[in-house]
């Protein structure tokens, strides 16, 4: 469900449906409520085999959204250390096969190969930038994180994360258009 | 012949690794306060004062700035009239990185082998650069070297004709690729002359230069606005959102070198700078 806050942030709360992918925007500022799952290399490494053969994964990506993230320790009292984005790139590799299962969503840094646009134009799916290196802001709109699949991975684990307002930034939207191309070409001197 | 026990070593590399991550060097937050007067781009400034809240909140929380605390790169100035007792000085810094990492809650980001990838645990083995030099002390200069930005550095053979514009678009071509998948602003650390590894070693410690001072070299100092200025015009911006902070600084250190060659490294470095250093 998306709405749209009084300073023209637009309040996400997930899971995301086709029309709210549709509704947004590369550029747009969103706050996320709700779950997101996290996920990076060695992880989508173990779900890949899982896709490719059929099975269930541990987690149902349906209308979910994806962060890539592998977070520093928490300190005894806290939820969680260090949380900001990773390089979403190296993901790419994986990301159509996720977003063809209905994952709606992914939260990163840095840019998107093409068949992976191309993939979230067909699949209906978001990619989203939260900022990078801003570990210990982002770590404040994480109010529960659980562990939910190969606990072995440390921090690379697939953790399920329950967020309020966390903010992020529309990147690359289902219909073609990419924050970054645009924000490069306003402010070229 | 002046004598250092390595316990010394280990305990002033976990407290270097430990405020590294914590706390960002004032140079830092001179920078982003100076791009926050400079840049146009709204989007660019709310992640500039998001950066500095970040800055505010690792010291302040002791969460670590970013959540990639970092390959432990450790530069030594050992004096030659020291003598190191106790074991040996590479296992006393990898002792004090182990601990750093484990006892600051940092991350733990090596893996044992590159093939492998199973995670060392403790963030150890460091990356040791090693210089014998005159005296009685020994210096210790520690960086947090986050994964992203390094996977953007690159190194080129150019040709003694290529001279210094080609030097120049070089660097601006690393730091254009590099984008938002670095983190932008950018530190590019620049290392030429030398051999391949000694550009490349080169490159890595321009990074400890204090940010915004001038290079001592006129020549070099002169390469080094005139690209971060073109940087500046690229429209990448802060996080690749579009503005005017693509790049905080270009450091660039050289080395003499062969008549046939002129070696280029640079070192792409984010915003999350952390290095310390300590004499003992
Ligand atoms: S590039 Fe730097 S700021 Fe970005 S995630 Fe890596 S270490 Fe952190």
């Amino acid at each position: 469900m998306i709405t749209i806050g009084t300073d023209g942030s637009k309040d996400i709360t997930t899971p995301l449906s086709d029309a709210d992918v549709e509704s947004l925007k590369a550029g747009d500022r969103v706050r996320i409520t709700g779950v997101l799952y996290t996920a990076r290399d060695a992880a989508h490494g173990r779900l890949m085999p899982l896709i490719e053969r059929g099975e269930k994964l541990p987690i149902d990506v349906r209308g979910q959204i994806i962060y890539y993230t592998g977070p520093s320790p928490a300190r005894p009292g806290e939820i969680v250390g260090s949380i900001g984005p990773t390089t979403a790139s190296r993901m790419d590799k994986y990301t159509p096969a996720l977003l063809k299962l209905g994952l709606k969503g992914t939260i990163g840094k840095g840019y998107r190969g093409q068949a992976v646009k191309d993939a979230l134009k067909q699949h209906k799916g978001v990619y989203f930038g939260a900022i990078g290196g801003a570990g210990a802001v982002l770590s404040r709109f994480v109010k529960k994180l659980e562990i939910v699949a190969h606990a072995d991975l440390g921090t690379e684990a697939i953790r399920r994360l329950e967020v309020e307002n966390f903010p992020a930034i529309v990147v690359n939207d289902c219909h073609g258009n990419d924050l970054y191309q645009e924000g490069m070409k306003a402010y070229a001197r | 012949m002046r004598e250092i026990h390595v316990s010394a070593i280990t305990d002033a590399v976990k407290k270097l690794c430990i405020d590294a991550n914590l706390d960002l060097e004032p140079d830092m937050l001179r920078a982003f306060d100076r791009a926050l007067a400079t840049e146009r781009s709204p989007a660019g400034k709310q992640v500039l004062q998001i950066l500095k809240d970040n800055a505010q909140m690792a010291r302040t929380k002791l969460i670590p700035y970013c959540q990639d605390t970092g390959f432990a790169v450790c530069f030594v100035e050992l004096g030659q009239d020291v003598r190191i007792t106790g074991g040996p000085l590479a296992d006393a810094i990898n002792a004090g990185v182990g601990q750093g990492y484990t006892e600051g809650y940092l991350r733990a980001s090596i893996a044992r082998s590159p093939f492998d990838r199973v995670n060392t645990g403790d963030n150890t083995p460091a990356v040791i650069h090693m210089d014998v030099v005159p005296g009685a002390t020994l210096k210790l200069m520690v960086m947090a070297k986050g994964g992203g930005c390094e996977n953007r550095s690159k190194y080129k053979m150019l040709t003694p004709a290529d001279g210094p514009e080609g030097v120049k678009d070089w660097i601006l071509e690393c730091i254009k690729t590099a984008g938002p998948d670095a983190c932008p602003p950018l530190i590019a650390g620049v290392g030429v002359g030398g051999t391949f590894e000694k550009a490349a070693i080169l490159s890595k410690r321009a990074l400890f230069r204090e940010i915004g001072s001038p290079n001592p070299d006129p020549a070099l100092d002169a390469i080094e606005k005139e690209v971060l200025e073109r940087a500046n015009r690229l429209g990448i911006g802060p996080q690749g959102y579009g503005g005017d902070t693509t790049a905080f600084a270009i450091h660039i250190l050289t080395y003499p070198c062969h008549i046939t060659s002129l070696p280029v490294a640079v070192t792409i470095e984010c915003h999350a700078h952390r290095h310390k250093e300590a004499t003992l």
